[in-house]
């Protein structure tokens, strides 16, 4: 269990990580990750339990994270290096030939700490909840936690998943889903308008929560609240408002930064705003 | 004429709904999901008996494949059931993704491929699946002959790790295949030796080209008849020292020819031992309603087709 100022330093750390690592490659996706980095140190340092030295695929009588929108790697990728399911320096090696970091996640090079593969978007909600009923199978009381772009609300699959979940009283599923209000080719209300997501998860019967995922304090706390909710019949899901690109002055206020990489000069002005607190890899 | 017995007619799919009842009964991390077909599967009995693990997942193919996936994470064996059409078609990116890509340890069991679904007509008659499947890496795929061969073959995926894509059919088909064989996963069986040419047929098709085999006895012509269950892995090795026998092949199937069976024995045969090939498929075009017999015959599947293409592979062979 971590403290806050030391998840704050972490997060810091992180934010350094993405935007060096989207450089060193010049591609991947900086903006998304930079906004998720609060969840990601919060779910992984707090409140998640798990064996990041024995990583197994089952993971029985652990908690299990499964990132849907898996284009935002990046985050992933530090958190898992910083919690210690592989070393640091293999963030190295981000999308670059024989890597086990792929340019988006995936289980086939064997990285610890993946358990399926995403990318094409919708499809994490529906693996969660088939690792959901499976513990409920084993009577393994720990949960399963998902995060989500509310880009990819667009997606069909997701609402069979919804369907499904609550159906099937799901209750030790957590999803979070991502609300910056960007996608790639705009602002998502401008592009195919998902509002109200709320209405909507409560319609599917699901109980619904809200955090703010730039605020780190705010989300150990919602997480915690939703933990509590867990195991009273319903799936849990939480629209967290975020900014794409935050902590990053001029990628934060547009969708471009979606999927582009820093150059040179814009990677120093990005990390002569990110504290180094840890070492960089 | 028979070189097998028919034992009587029978469904394929009630081959795989009474092995999955077998699995039920033997192998606790067995599950069984199904999206609003539990009857036209014959997983009815699975789903009685053991409610616990049977799940219903409605009309929403797309998340059953991806709950399949968790589960196959959560240790369980995950049996998927419906139509062939919505098992591959609909959630080909599902099945790439999440269970193949992912060397995920799920079995997709898909009932009512093919023209002989019958009536339904063509949005139901899928005769691309086997080519869908096969091109996925990590993906085994199996097309059993008989309803036999289909239970044993349910019984057989279930003690392998990794994604299967299990193919049936709806009809009541000769069942000629012995009882309680064991089901070799990759091994292709020589159903009746020959020198003149060989068939090489898979699922509903093999009985057909039993009886094409009788037919073409009748005129003087030594059909060897090879059931290939499973389309991948081939067995490349069965294929080649018989077809190195006979210099000439038919390879029928009720699938497109363009990417199913018959296109990858010609790939087989074309950088091993280049030989003539004839094709009993569906030649491009999609089925339409009708009776599962009338199907075969207006789509060039009978067994009159089998032995017309003998005849004409034999003659590409030693040319006039």
């Amino acid at each position: 269990m971590a403290e806050i100022q030391e998840m704050k330093a972490i997060c810091s750390q992180v934010r350094r990580d993405i935007v060096r690592m989207v450089h060193r490659v010049q591609s991947g996706h900086p903006g998304g990750s930079l906004g998720a980095v609060e969840y990601f140190v919060a779910l992984y340092f707090e409140i998640m339990k798990y064996d990041a030295k024995n990583f197994s695929m089952e993971g029985k009588n652990e908690d299990l994270f499964f990132l849907s929108n898996g284009h935002i790697s990046p985050v992933w990728y530090s958190t898992l290096s910083f919690a210690g399911f592989f070393e640091r320096e293999e963030l190295n090696t981000f999308r670059i030939l024989n890597s086990r970091l792929q340019g988006h996640p995936a289980t086939e090079e064997g990285l610890p700490g993946i358990r399926v593969a995403s990318g094409s978007l919708g499809q994490g909600m529906s693996v969660a909840i088939g690792a959901a009923m499976a513990k409920k199978l084993d009577g393994d009381d720990r949960i399963v936690y998902t995060l989500h772009g509310d880009g990819e609300m667009q997606e069909g699959q997701i609402w069979e998943a919804a369907m499904a979940a609550a159906f099937h009283k799901v209750d030790n599923l957590i999803s979070t889903i991502d609300c910056n209000n960007r996608q790639i080719d705009g602002d998502v209300d401008e592009t195919m308008n998902i509002d109200s997501l709320e209405d909507k998860f409560k319609s599917f019967n699901w109980d619904v929560m809200h955090m703010d995922g730039a605020n780190i304090e705010n989300v150990v706390a919602t997480l915690k609240e939703a933990k509590s909710k867990s195991g009273q019949g319903k799936p849990i899901v939480i629209l967290m408002k975020t900014e794409m690109g935050q902590g990053v002055d001029f990628m934060m206020g547009s969708h471009k930064w979606h999927g582009i990489p820093p150059n040179d000069e814009q990677l120093a002005n990005a990390l002569g705003q990110l504290e180094e607190t840890y070492q960089d890899y | 004429m028979a070189y097998f017995e028919n034992q009587g007619n029978k469904d394929t799919r009630s081959g795989f709904g009474d092995g999955l009842s077998e699995l039920g009964e033997k192998n606790k991390n067995v599950v069984a999901l199904c999206a609003d077909l539990t009857g036209s599967l014959k997983m009815n009995d699975f789903a009685d008996r053991w409610p616990e693990r049977f799940i219903q997942c409605g009309i929403a193919e797309a998340n059953m494949m991806g709950v399949a996936a968790g589960l196959a994470i959560g240790g369980k064996i995950p049996f998927t059931g419906t139509f062939a059409n919505f098992s591959t078609g609909r959630v080909y990116d599902q099945i790439r993704q999440s269970i193949a890509y992912s060397d995920k340890n799920v079995k997709i069991c898909a009932s009512h491929a093919g023209l002989t679904l019958g009536e339904d007509g063509a949005t139901h008659q899928i005769l691309e699946d086997i080519g869908m499947m096969q091109m996925l890496p990590n993906m085994t795929v199996i097309c059993p002959a008989d309803y036999n061969q289909t239970k044993a073959a349910t019984l057989a995926i279930a003690e392998m790790d990794g994604p299967v894509y299990l193919r049936f059919g709806r009809p009541k088909v000769p069942n000629f295949t012995p009882a309680n064989a064991e089901f070799k996963i990759g091994k292709a069986d020589v159903l009746k030796e020959g020198k003149d040419l060989s068939i090489i047929a898979t699922g509903h098709l093999v009985w057909k080209s039993l009886e094409a085999a009788a037919e073409l006895e009748k005129i003087g012509i030594d059909a060897e008849v090879i059931n290939i269950h499973t389309i991948k892995p081939l067995d490349e090795e069965a294929i080649l020292k018989s077809v190195r026998k006979t210099g000439a092949c038919v390879v029928a199937e009720e699938h497109q020819i363009i990417g199913g069976l018959g296109s990858r024995v010609a790939q087989v045969l074309a950088s091993n031992a280049p030989s003539p090939i004839e094709f009993v498929g569906v030649k491009d075009v999609f089925g339409e309603s009708g009776t599962p017999e009338q199907l075969l015959v207006k789509y060039g599947l009978s067994n009159e087709h089998i032995v017309e293409a003998a005849q004409k592979v034999i003659s590409k062979r030693h040319p006039a």
